[in-house]
């Protein structure tokens, strides 16, 4: 991204100022969370499953390069052609030039983070090639030319007002028109025709099959299907870390991943792709982007395991009050923040503190990634390698001279108490981060500790 | 080096000590009675079970649900009578005024209500997709608990096949939940009696 990052505190502050929008916002995507735990609590078996699926990601991690390499041979004997790419660039690189081979120009697209991650849209465009994003979600933000705000929900930081406005303007529906059903209907008809003439379509995929060469597709509006189904030339992208050793596997992805994001039993569709049909191209490109890095990285390879599920944004508390587009992240809330240092520690140093370490994300994972924990640990590399900024920096040095010394600790409690009390103005006012969009508390009259030494001679 | 060679080399450099794959990995339902909790299970998704004794009252049944309808397709035989739209096409893009299909189709799922269907009864894989309604033919049968249980019977998922549960649908505006956002509008599945 060419545009300057601006920092998830300063851009939250932002997103913070319409307080009935952030709320409505925060409840939404609570609303989605409840929807999580509704469902989940319909299988006796959920947390084996979780267990489960943890397990089999934790002998991924460990045998990558073998099941990768049988996932290869397989899709060649299936008629598959398979790419690598190292990076971001290769991956750009080798489905434009597959398109240039074929000399196609406009393509179809179902949901990909990991184009998202590649900047994949921006780079063929830049070369003459039309991209037509066909999720619902999707479309709406590239039409506004921005990205999604989140992994499974690209349009949720949206009102229908918006995208009233949005349509009526690139749709021509009826001006101040906001229906949903209205809405979806005029962007059935108009990508409708998309499907229809494109030749090329490109998916993500959300599992990949080391034993059978096989990947698997999971939408509800059912675009990756019509977008490979008609095209000449279907080409699916993954990070590596899509792999999963066995057919039998997908019982357990496929019973965690929609009940997970939300709430669904399962997707509408959940196609699964092992041969081209007869006169059509298929290509896997399997892209690495810094994924093997991070598997070197003792406490944040666990990251890897990552179904995008997008369970832990919608439990964080952060995330529901600031935001998806305040992580300048492809993937944004906590496990964005997880990866994105891997990716430019300079660029996201900003998000592992974007967290109040309350361990929701943890407890929601259906692949049991230890989320809050590798935030935290990421606190500690970025501070040790010099991408903290010096005002909190300065903060925490002083917040251990405190904690570090019992009777300064108590002496310090006891004057904030005071002035809290006798001059609330030294804290309600706009020098104090703690009272931006919420009142302070009122201050306790002892701490506990004074409570406690008291009581204890009675 | 080739960007496979250097990927695959790095993750054998970088990845950890070996890990077993757990044991258990399955596990069974138990529900009380399947066919109700697929039906359960489909109504939640805006699906129409309907049970027929025999071919003669699937065709009967089709008529009546799908009376005054042009561009019917179908891939039973037995309804090729109901039909009026000829699957024998060589672009699957003809297909694109369908209006309803009727397809035979192997499964279903109780805990999800999802259907499979697979290259095996399809002439176009683009057919469930580009229909504006669709209805799956099923034995009564062939239902299976949960996705464990499908996985056992699946042992090849063929060149392409699919689950699919209810008609397409988004909820990308507002969370509003809208049917019919880029496959089919409607879903209708027959639980045929005999075969």
């Amino acid at each position: 991204m060419s545009k300057t990052v601006i920092e998830h505190a300063e851009a939250s502050e932002v997103f913070n100022r319409d307080e009935p929008y952030v709320n409505w916002h925060d409840e939404t995507l609570w609303f989605v969370r409840q929807k999580r735990d509704k469902s989940s609590k319909q299988l006796p078996e959920w947390e084996q499953l979780r267990e489960a699926a943890s397990g089999i990601k934790n002998y991924v991690l460990s045998h990558l390069d073998e099941l990768l390499i049988s996932f290869e041979q397989k899709a060649k004997e299936n008629g598959v052609q398979v790419h690598w790419a190292s990076n971001a660039a290769e991956h750009n690189e080798i489905v434009l030039g597959l398109l240039k081979r074929h000399k196609i120009e406009k393509m179809v697209k179902s949901k990909s983070m990991l184009t998202e991650e590649c900047h994949m849209n921006e780079f063929l465009t830049k070369n003459g090639i039309e991209v037509i994003d066909t999720d619902l979600g999707e479309r709406i933000v590239q039409l506004r030319n921005e990205p999604p705000s989140h992994i499974v929900l690209p349009a949720i930081h949206l009102k229908k007002k918006d995208i009233g406005d949005l349509f009526h303007q690139h749709l021509g529906t009826d001006a101040g028109a906001t229906d949903p059903q209205y809405l979806t209907e005029a962007a059935r008809q108009h990508l409708r025709d998309k499907f229809l003439t494109r030749r090329a379509a490109l998916t993500g995929v959300n599992f990949a099959i080391a034993e059978t060469g096989g990947f698997v597709v999971s939408t509800n509006e059912g675009n990756a299907d019509m977008g490979a189904h008609l095209a000449d030339i279907h080409i699916a992208c993954m990070g590596f870390e899509k792999i999963i050793p066995k057919q039998e596997h997908l019982g357990v992805f496929l019973r965690l991943l929609a009940r997970s994001a939300t709430g669904q039993p399962i997707t509408t569709y959940s196609s699964h792709f092992k041969k081209p049909r007869e006169g059509q191209e298929m290509h896997i490109v399997i892209v690495d982007n810094g994924r093997s890095t991070q598997l070197g990285r003792k406490d944040f390879r666990n990251s890897l395991k990552c179904i995008r599920c997008g369970a832990c944004m919608n439990t964080c508390p952060v995330y529901r009050r600031s935001g998806g587009h305040s992580y300048h992240n492809a993937v944004a809330g906590p496990i964005g923040s997880i990866l994105a240092p891997n990716l430019d520690m300079t660029k996201n140093a900003d998000l592992p503190f974007a967290s109040t370490l309350c361990g929701s994300c943890s407890n929601v994972c259906p692949v049991k990634i230890d989320i809050h924990d590798q935030l935290y640990k990421w606190r500690q590399v970025l501070a040790k390698e010099g991408h903290v900024p010096k005002s909190k920096e300065i903060g925490i040095r002083a917040m251990s001279t405190v904690l570090g010394a019992p009777r300064f600790y108590q002496w310090s409690g006891r004057l904030g108490r005071t002035v809290m009390r006798a001059m609330p103005f030294m804290v309600n006012n706009s020098l104090n981060p703690w009272y931006k969009q919420r009142d302070m508390p009122e201050p306790p009259k002892e701490s506990f500790r004074d409570w406690y030494v008291r009581n204890r001679k009675n | 080096m080739s960007s496979r060679d250097k990927i695959l080399g790095q993750i054998r450099q970088n990845k950890p000590e070996a890990l077993p794959l757990p044991t258990v990995t399955t596990f069974a339902s138990d529900f009380e009675n399947t066919e109700d909790k697929f039906r359960e299970m489909l109504s939640a998704i805006y699906t129409e079970v309907i049970v027929v004794k025999n071919l003669k009252e699937l065709a009967q049944k089709a008529g009546e649900l799908y009376k005054g309808i042009v561009n019917r397709a179908t891939t039973i035989p037995a309804l090729s009578a109901w039909a009026d739209f000829s699957l024998n096409v060589s672009d699957p893009h003809e297909l694109e005024t369908v209006e309803i299909a009727i397809v035979q189709a192997e499964f279903g799922v109780a805990e999800n209500g999802a259907v499979w269907i697979s290259d095996q009864y399809l002439p176009h894989r683009v057919l469930p997709f580009i229909t504006q309604n669709l209805a799956f033919v099923i034995p009564r049968n062939a239902l299976v608990d949960n996705m464990h249980e499908a996985y056992v019977r699946l042992q090849d998922t063929l060149g392409w096949g699919c689950f699919i549960a209810g008609p397409s649908k988004t909820a990308d505006i507002e969370q509003s939940l809208v049917i019919g956002a880029h496959g089919a509008r409607s879903m209708v599945i027959f639980l045929l009696e005999d075969e």
